[in-house]
């Protein structure tokens, strides 16, 4: 029954998606392939700091430092590509997202300070690592990983960023989820109390599952950097619109619930909003009103849901 | 000194004692940890301290205390507030851009009201919503940073004027002391006598330390949320019309870089993030802590960097400090 429901719930979006997709097309008939491309690209970050983020929130906790890691990650990689070619330097970028999500991760399981102020104070930890790596905005990307990104050569009329995203976080989370360690993750999620009697490792899921949410946070990095050129020390933000897309795509704050694909579409959701606002001739700093007013409403109503079935629960 | 308990003294493992002495009196550790920053300070540059220094570091910890007011009222309830830099960035911006319009006290007053509502909706969202007031906050901060640069768009023409009460406020020294003093004595009175004598007080306190318990007693946790987050815009959008006297430049993100050290001195002065437990008078000691840090960093040429990671890491290691101590969470 729950899992019918989960289901109706992603197609929900997709058919909200593809009513969208049809709104941009009445206000700018020309919208189209070129249109797609470009809400792709711009998504790009958005929804691997959504991935992340949902990792995190699955397993019962939230991080909110993925922006800083992803800002860490951005610069480590410009900094990088400077001196080394692109793969080493990825590779590397790639095994510092998961350290630092590894680290959030072991220091919520070892000083038993609950998830939302163990990354918040780390948020600024990352933050102040990024200026640190580079206190203003520079290094550079190698060519081919902006072309990588950009146009729609490998299936024509799709984005290859949405390919992209697609491969990564299913080649990643598709077989953690069938694995041992994505049922620890879920059931971790659901009850940690009840998963640690039936003999989870519930400390150890923990911190693999804040790993996870650092690799994530490093593509998101990664794709930041593909998408501007220049390594940003400054996170922008990711935050608020990664939790309102994870709550948006049926992933429930206090975990257990959801998988990845509801987020992700939920990201697009939100992104092809700020298009049609755009198209629509709204000030920039408007559409970001808008936008903040929606993310907010969908967190409160997230919130609102919680409540109702803790309610329905007692 | 004989113990009036010895046998239940015994039991306790002497790392939780401390840990229990430091959770009853805050204050007496802060302060000696506070002389001897100063005493590092004097040794690393001869000289520094003098009455002069003393009253500027005063001044400007005072917006510090002021900000850090608003966090300890609502990590009471266990909520937080990351509004609070926006918020007195758009009153000060709001103040400066209005005086030559409709005069100095009007500008203020709007200001103050623009606090006001940015506190209803944070109340509203975390009290009726329930939403994580971190989120909530969080949220209406990004709203209100778009509200405020479409606001620049009608008022860039205007010009800024700072009025000349803010600006004795933020810049004049009377006896030695900075003239913030005026301000920020009675605001801090205000505030002991709402955590320690007033109703409402004791209603945070109750929220916070169970809530349930709170519930069942007859507490309207929403109401008591909604006062708690306007009260705290108010604060913020105070400490915005003090700060706009004193840096005398209105901008976008004057006030913001001030969040995150709020946060620090709140948890320094011995105030729980999870609610129930927490204290002013610490957090006032907090901010001077903060402030002297700060001079040492400058004085060592630590990148700007370096400074943000290390607020972040005294919050992580003061809360895992407490929790391990206090065996509580």
């Amino acid at each position: 029954m729950s899992l019918v429901r989960k289901q109706a719930w992603v197609l929900g979006l997709l058919g909200l998606f593809v009513a969208l997709l049809l709104i941009t097309r009445l206000i700018q008939p020309n919208f189209g392939v070129n249109g797609l491309e470009s809400l792709a690209r711009a998504s790009l970050p958005f929804a691997f700091a959504t991935a992340a983020m949902a990792v995190a929130v699955i397993v019962g906790g939230i991080d909110l430092s993925v922006g800083s890691m992803m800002a860490v990650c951005s610069v480590t990689a410009a900094v990088l590509m400077e001196s080394m070619g692109g793969v080493p330097a990825i590779a590397i970028t790639l095994a510092i997202g998961t350290l630092m999500g590894l680290i959030n991760g072991t220091l919520i399981v070892v000083t038993r300070v609950p998830d939302i102020v163990v990354t918040l104070a780390m948020l600024f930890v990352w933050q102040g690592t990024a200026l640190l790596i580079l206190p203003s905005p520079g290094g550079a990307a190698s060519a081919w990983m902006r072309s990588a990104i950009t146009g729609s050569f490998i299936i024509p009329g799709l984005p290859n960023a949405l390919i992209l995203v697609a491969v990564i976080v299913a080649a990643i989370w598709l077989p953690i989820r069938r694995s041992k360690l994505g049922l620890a993750i879920y059931a971790t999620g659901s009850d940690e109390t009840a998963a640690f009697r039936s003999g989870v490792a519930t400390g150890h899921t923990k911190a693999m599952a804040y790993g996870l949410t650092g690799l994530f946070s490093a593509f998101g990095g990664l794709s930041l950097l593909a998408l501007t050129g220049v390594g940003e020390p400054v996170p922008g933000p990711y935050l608020l619109a990664a939790v309102a897309s994870v709550v948006l795509g049926g992933v429930i704050l206090g975990g257990g619930v959801g998988g990845l694909l509801g987020p992700i579409i939920a990201v697009f959701i939100l992104r092809i909003i700020r298009t049609i606002l755009t198209l629509a001739g709204f000030d920039p700093n408007v559409t970001t009103i808008v936008e903040g007013t929606i993310m907010v409403g969908v967190v409160m109503f997230g919130a609102f849901l919680v409540q109702r079935s803790k309610r329905q629960a007692a | 000194m004989s113990d009036i308990h010895p046998e239940t003294d015994d039991r306790v493992p002497p790392l939780l004692r401390v840990g229990r002495f430091l959770k009853d009196n805050p204050l007496i550790p802060l302060i000696g940890f506070l002389i001897l920053l100063i005493g590092i300070l004097e040794v690393m540059r001869p000289g520094i301290l003098s009455p002069f220094w003393a009253g500027n570091m005063i001044k400007f910890a005072i917006p510090l205390a002021m900000l850090a007011a608003a966090q300890v009222l609502t990590m009471l309830t266990g909520g937080i507030d990351l509004s609070v830099g926006i918020v007195a960035t758009s009153a000060a911006f709001v103040t400066a851009t209005l005086t030559p319009l409709i005069g100095p006290f009007p500008a203020m007053a709007v200001a103050m009201a623009v606090g006001a509502l940015v506190g209803l909706v944070n109340g509203f969202g975390a009290g009726i919503a329930r939403v994580h007031p971190l989120i909530m906050t969080l949220g209406t901060g990004l709203i209100a940073t778009g509200c405020l640069q479409v606001y620049q768009r009608f008022v860039i023409a205007t010009g800024s004027d700072i009025p000349d009460i803010l600006e004795w406020l933020g810049t004049g020294r009377t006896a030695g002391l900075p003239n913030g003093v005026f301000l920020f004595l009675p605001f801090a009175a205000f505030i002991l006598w709402v955590m320690r004598f007033s109703g409402f007080g004791r209603l945070l306190f109750a929220l916070g330390s169970n809530e349930t318990a709170a519930k069942l007693s007859g507490v309207r946790a929403w109401q008591v949320l909604i006062a708690l987050y306007v009260l705290s815009g108010l604060i913020a959008a105070l400490t915005g019309l003090l700060y706009l006297g004193m840096i005398r430049a209105p901008s976008l993100s004057l006030a913001v870089p001030l969040v995150l050290p709020s946060v620090a001195a709140a948890v320094i002065g011995g105030t729980s993030i999870f609610g129930g437990r927490g204290s002013f008078a610490g957090a006032i000691v907090g901010a001077l802590i903060l402030r002297v840090i700060d001079t040492m960093l400058t004085l060592a040429r630590m990148p700007e960097g370096a400074r943000i990671a290390l607020f972040g890491l005294i919050i992580l290691a003061v809360t895992a400090l407490y929790v391990r101590f206090t065996e509580t969470r």
